[in-house]
């Protein structure tokens, strides 16, 4: 990998850092609403996965900590921001709020609040990727919580029977909400859990961004060849509570330390500086370009951007330009 | 004009659309070597092969949110939930998520998606195969749920909710699908919205939907020989509702009575009642009048099953309620 995109990487996990951070603040303020769900601590996973597939191209799709994975999709951060702020400029013009970021024009196919639900519509746009005969993917990102819905074993057993070009990415962070692991889920190696449907799967660090990069990289190669899903595990863990209304206490503070130690974006910049490529004065620039950037335009933009107009309230609920031959009037039905 | 039976109507209008427009796909339980519980399928396999023609394991939320996923990016599918029961186990996928991501994506993403299930009472289905259920997906923003009563709606309908943008919900009915009824030979499409007057009259208005307009209209022939002259109204499409229909009706003959094989509360005559009181309570000369199921799980002996479900004498009876005969 070049100088240069090794950077550009540390960037873009400072940028999502600092973006979910200042998500927090603007809740805070209640510029923001409904529920929250943070990414920080887990940046590597999803900026790793997506940095070896081919975003814009491939098909992602997650559950509701969906800011950084629709960013790191194509979605430009101002309309992530936006659409927090429950604005038209939005990326779902201000009628999905946090949990909902959609931006079909890169293929990020949106984030759902139903735990478990995306696994079978990944698996749906596979089937379209593969019905239609193109070298896209569809990648579907959730947490280890969702592995215990029905709609984990359902999929991975039909994309399994009919090779579906979709790779599972589950983010272990430990918790489902405020349940650890070990007390909700009877095999806690997840990748364990696949092997009753004949898919590959494998386990890795997820806050070793060179490690996420280098296995998600055999995942997707697989999963383009055609040879059928792959399921992938990383190891992670976030900072945040589950979402606003959750402080993280069932958590124990050595364990938080512990983690603290290995946060992907402090490991990914020691091995830089080791690499000789960024010096601690680059990252303090880094850092207030960052900043100066996510003040300027992303909060700027969300502030004067226009709220939805409430007579456009009932827009989008069904197609809004039908095609009279299927939907009617029907003809000739006089009482 | 051919005269074809209900299954065959449907099976025609898969063919058709399969024929029209390559990123139409079918899926569900038994519906391609198998040939389909209720034949609606039959044969397709072998015309258009496994990968458009998919069978699908027991797992009915998964398979229709597979469904979903892939009418996003732009395939057709048509599901077939063997029962409506079994859609229960799809609702998260279907409510939550195909009613939704229209909405909550600003426009921005779409689920073409049509779902085909038959509701209702048969011979002794017993409870977990007798659900009609379609008071619950008609409360349901960002759906469209139709329930063609004969033939030329099941295949129209059918071609429609293939070609529209948006989820259709299309409820058959166990009893129905040896029915026969007259369609064209040339393509037809039915629109997805619209109630029809099937039956005109000038003394009392009888709504149904699905298998009830039969009930209906078997009732207004028993009221035309006591010299009443019954106005049949099939809803055809529970969601969105044609309310103009219904108020042009009763403005018309001032009485009313709503047959459905549900039970009643919360129910499609709560609803169509709802509707009449808002848009045209001072038509009335009579209180308007619910036939409907027992509310109770349907039961498996046949003298209860029946005693369970309206039947056309029920229809007949509320009517001449209705008018002020009994």
């Amino acid at each position: 990998m070049k100088a240069s995109d090794r950077k550009r990487l540390l960037r873009e996990m400072i940028f999502y850092r600092r973006f979910e951070e200042r998500t927090f603040e603007a809740y805070m303020e209640r510029k923001v609403g409904g529920f929250l769900h943070l990414y920080s601590g887990q940046e590597s996973v999803a900026t790793g996965v997506l940095e070896v597939a081919r975003p814009g191209h491939d098909y992602v799709i997650t559950g509701y900590r969906d800011h950084v994975h629709a960013i790191k999709a194509g979605a430009p951060a101002r309309e992530v921001m936006a659409e927090l702020y429950g604005k038209e400029t939005g990326s779902s013009k201000g009628r999905g709020g946090s949990m909902h970021i959609f931006d079909p024009s890169v293929n990020f196919m949106g984030g759902y609040a139903l735990v478990g639900q995306p696994f079978p519509l990944a698996a749906g746009l596979a089937l379209a990727c593969k019905h239609k005969g193109t070298d896209q993917i569809a990648i579907c990102f959730l947490g280890d919580g969702a592995n215990n819905q029905g709609t984990f074993h359902e999929t991975l057993n039909m994309a399994s029977v009919w090779k579906l070009p979709v790779l599972f990415v589950c983010e272990n962070n430990l918790y489902a909400i405020g349940t650890r692991i070990e007390r909700s889920t009877a095999v806690t190696d997840q990748y364990k859990r696949v092997c009753g449907y004949d898919i590959p799967s494998s386990q890795h660090d997820g806050q070793d961004i060179d490690v996420v990069m280098g296995s998600a990289r055999e995942a997707v190669n697989h999963v383009r060849s055609g040879k059928g899903p792959y399921f992938i595990e990383y190891l992670t863990y976030r900072y945040r509570g589950h979402s606003m209304s959750d402080s993280g206490a069932y958590r124990s503070k050595e364990e938080e330390k512990q983690w603290s130690k290995r946060d992907p974006i402090i490991l990914f910049t020691d091995k830089l500086k080791d690499e000789g490529l960024i010096k601690d004065e680059d990252i303090k620039a880094m850092e207030k370009e960052i900043d100066d950037e996510i003040e300027n335009d992303c909060i700027k933009f969300s502030e004067e951007s226009p709220e939805p107009k409430v007579e456009d309230l009932h827009k989008y609920v069904l197609d809004d330009n039908p095609d009279p031959r299927w939907i009617g009037p029907l003809q000739n039905n006089e009482a | 004009m051919a005269e074809i039976a209900y299954w065959e109507a449907i099976r025609r209008a898969h063919e058709e659309e399969l024929n029209n427009d390559p990123n139409v796909i079918v899926m569900g339980e038994d519906i391609g070597v198998a040939g389909g519980t209720y034949k609606a399928t039959l044969g397709l396999y072998d015309t258009f092969g496994e990968q458009r023609i998919i069978d699908t394991p027991i797992s009915e939320n998964s398979f229709t949110g597979i469904a979903i996923g892939a009418s996003m990016a732009g395939l057709r599918p048509i599901v077939e939930i063997m029962s409506i029961n079994f859609a229960l186990l799809a609702l998260d996928t279907l409510i939550n998520a195909a009613a939704k991501i229209r909405y909550m994506s600003g426009g921005r993403a779409s689920c073409p998606l049509v779902m085909r299930t038959p509701g209702g009472t048969a011979h002794q289905l017993a409870a977990q195969h007798s659900a009609r259920l379609a008071r619950m997906f008609m409360s349901t923003s960002g759906l469209r749920v139709v329930t063609p009563r004969g033939p030329l709606d099941a295949y129209g309908m059918l071609k429609s909710a293939v070609r529209c943008n948006d989820p259709v919900i299309i409820i058959e009915h166990e009893q129905m699908y040896n029915l026969r009824g007259e369609v064209p030979d040339e393509e037809t499409f039915r629109p997805l919205e619209g109630a029809e007057v099937v039956r005109q009259g000038k003394d009392i208005t009888l709504i149904g939907y699905n298998y009830s307009v039969h009930l209906c209209l078997q009732a207004a022939d028993k009221l035309a020989k006591d010299g009443i002259d019954a106005e049949v109204i099939d809803l055809r499409a529970l969601k969105p509702l044609d309310r103009e229909t219904i108020r042009r009706s009763v403005e018309k003959t001032h009485r009313v009575v709503i047959a459905e094989e549900d039970e009643a509360p919360v129910g499609v005559g709560a609803e169509i009642i709802a509707i009449i009181n808002e848009d045209c309570f001072f038509a009335l000369d009579a209180q308007p009048i619910r036939i409907h199921a027992a509310d109770v799980p349907v039961p498996y002996n046949a003298k209860l099953e029946k005693a369970a479900i309206p039947n056309v004498d029920d229809v007949y009876q509320g009517a001449l309620k209705a008018v002020g005969k009994i």
